[in-house]
């Protein structure tokens, strides 16, 4: 972690959530066991970072944004957000936080979009002339200059999303809040909110944090990502690490002249040769290790025709954290 | 490596000293009683309900009519009653219209203006209450703005008529201390249901399929009501006064206007109790709401 970000924008200090969750075993009556939702968990994020929340179902990342936004109220630990404890001072932090749940909508639904906005205007306060910057800027990037004047129910999935995203920054929030920002949309709605998100971190340095399932939100938005599973932080870095802590492997595809017996090479044992298909091979290495040596050595002792390296798939890569993660 | 270019500015803009809220007016911050923000925000969210039941203008009409039409059956009911007797519990008509009228138009108020608050539990389960968390104002007044509907003004309309009708009817000497007490059976009244629905909607909090449980207090309380208390069993009639203070909204009031015996051998003077009752009630409702509203804060669920 960077020297900047110790004291940060948003601090988490061992923080835990526990839930007593009642199971019915009969009528009236129960077994109550104890769910470590948010198992301490500690981290930091600078003003204007934008960072990626990622875990399978159920890992504990809901709960984290709720505790952050003050809906939830930890069992434990220290939480802050602009200094601010949220679970106190929910009403308070309301006004430097935006929050968008991707699967539901603050929008109202049998009026027009920019209704809904009046409405954002009027509660938060927010001053005319900075409201009505807001909106127009939005409505620019967002491309929703057509959408104002239509009901929401007639508006498709994107364009509710680009819609509640907007909702979401009219009160200039410091810090935005998306949780599965991206779920259901099309590609090019994908991309337009990806693009959007990235242009408002740079150029307005909101601070940005996202849980998704899609890793290409976090591939072309975040530098850093965190990594939870079981209610634990499993990872706090960048992307590229992800490869290193998860034993990932890159692929080398080679085609040959003609069809051999898989390729062998003595000096090199961490590589494996993982698919023969004709003439074409698929060999696995470490991803840590350079590809240029290898390729160099299978050069020198077959007849290579062609070849080219595949990135580990990134998704595998986190699958396999968690299976390690059970595992202990 | 992936597209990183937002990266590079990310760290210059981690520098901006303060927030862009710093230049906005000091009065958007400012404390404000939180009574007079949840009014605020309630107005707001009902105006936005308003409207967006405009956009089915012809279901507006039809639903209004049907709720004036379901509530006036009701009183229909009474009436085929008297068409076979002179006197129902010992009371006549216009006494029976009296209570029917004071309990229906304040029911009708409360309704119309925290009615939909027994949507709650099923805000919690679908999960719909976190938006509300992340608002600025007061989560109470953004429940019980949910889905205002103007259409429940037929319940009100149909209780004031009623209530207009036994007040033209009755045959009693009527002093200024028994005009006043009409108004004021209106809205302590009202302020007792209301807390009635702010105590059922915070019990939702804890089990989330209970409408039912509050509906049966709401409207199974103001059907109670528009009958006399010598109709009920005397435990009922205790339970309503002491423990669901219903009996407060108009039969402790209206048998003072009506010059009628007291039941549960009650003194004279808690005809005038029902203000200070409605307060008290709000009370414990408040506390429940609060703990309800804590507890969900804590189990999520």
């Amino acid at each position: 972690m960077d020297a900047e970000t110790t004291t940060g924008f948003i601090e988490l200090d061992d923080v835990e959530k526990v839930f007593d969750v009642r199971r019915k075993t009969g009528f009236m009556r129960g077994e109550r066991h104890r769910v470590r939702a948010v198992d301490s968990i500690s981290f930091r994020v600078a003003r204007g970072e934008m960072v990626g929340y990622i875990g399978p179902n159920g890992a504990g990342k809901s709960t984290t944004i709720k505790m952050l936004t003050g809906i939830l109220t930890p069992s434990g630990g220290r939480l802050r957000v602009a200094g601010i404890d949220p679970s106190r001072e929910r009403t308070r932090l309301a006004h430097r936080i935006g929050v968008v749940f991707g699967q539901r909508t603050t929008l109202w639904w049998d009026l027009p979009l920019r209704d809904s906005y009046r409405l954002m205007h009027r509660m938060y306060r927010i001053p005319d002339a900075r409201y009505r910057e807001n909106l127009d800027r939005c409505v620019e990037l967002l491309d929703l200059g057509e959408l104002l004047d239509v009901p929401v129910r007639q508006l498709s999935l994107g364009q509710r999303m680009r819609g509640d995203i907007a909702a979401a920054l009219l009160h200039d929030p410091e810090v935005l809040y998306l949780d599965e920002p991206t779920i259901g949309l099309d590609v090019v709605s994908k991309s337009r909110v990806r693009g959007f998100l990235r242009d408002l971190n740079a150029e307005r340095g909101t601070t940005v944090l996202l849980t998704t399932h899609d890793l290409t939100d976090i591939e072309q938005l975040c530098k850093r990502v965190m990594v939870i599973d079981h209610g634990r932080l499993m990872y706090d870095g960048a992307l590229a690490g992800l490869h290193e802590v998860g034993e990932s492997e890159r692929t080398l595809v080679v085609d040959l002249e003609r069809q051999l017996p898989p390729i062998r090479l003595e000096s090199a044992p961490s590589v494996r040769t993982v698919k023969v298909e004709g003439p074409r091979q698929w060999l696995a290495f470490p991803a840590s290790e350079s590809a240029a040596p290898l390729v160099a050595r299978i050069a020198a002792d077959y007849p290579l025709v062609d070849l080219s390296v595949r990135e580990p798939d990134i998704e595998a890569v986190i699958a396999k954290m968690y299976e390690s993660a059970t595992g202990m | 490596m992936a597209d990183t270019t937002g990266a590079v500015e990310v760290a210059g803009a981690a520098d901006v000293p303060g927030g862009r809220l710093a230049d906005w007016p000091e009065e958007v911050f400012a404390r404000r009683p939180r009574f007079v923000e949840g009014v605020r925000a309630y107005g707001l969210i009902a105006m936005m309900w308003l409207r967006s039941t405009m956009a089915y203008r012809a279901s507006f009409a039809l639903t209004a009519f049907g709720n004036f039409a379901a509530t006036a059956f009701d009183f229909v009911a009474i009436l085929l009653m008297f068409s076979h007797v002179d006197r129902l519990g010992g009371y006549t008509l216009p006494e029976i219209a009296l209570l029917y009228g004071v309990s229906g138009t304040a029911f009708g108020f409360a309704d119309l203006l925290l009615g939909s608050m027994d949507r709650l539990g099923r805000r919690v389960r679908d999960g719909t209450l976190d938006t509300l968390l992340v608002r600025p104002v007061p989560v109470l007044a953004q429940v019980a703005a949910d889905r205002f509907a103007l259409r429940r003004l037929g319940r009100v309309l149909q209780g004031a008529l009623v209530l207009g009708y036994a007040l033209v009817a009755l045959d009693i000497a009527w002093s200024p201390l028994k005009v006043a007490m009409v108004p004021l059976m209106l809205l302590s009244g009202a302020a007792i249901f209301g807390a009635l629905f702010v105590a059922g909607a915070a019990f939702q909090f804890v089990a989330q399929d209970a409408a039912q449980v509050q509906n049966a207090f709401t409207y199974g309380g103001n059907t109670l009501l528009q009958y006399p208390p010598s109709v009920f069993a005397k435990d009922l009639v205790r339970g309503v006064t002491f423990v669901v203070p219903l009996a407060f909204v108009n039969w402790l009031p209206a048998l003072y206007v009506l010059g009628r015996e007291y039941p549960l051998g009650l003194p004279d003077w808690v005809a005038f109790l029902p203000p200070l009752v409605a307060g008290l009630f709000w009370l414990p409702a408040g506390l429940a709401w609060r703990a309800g509203l804590r507890a969900y804060r804590s189990t999520g669920s």
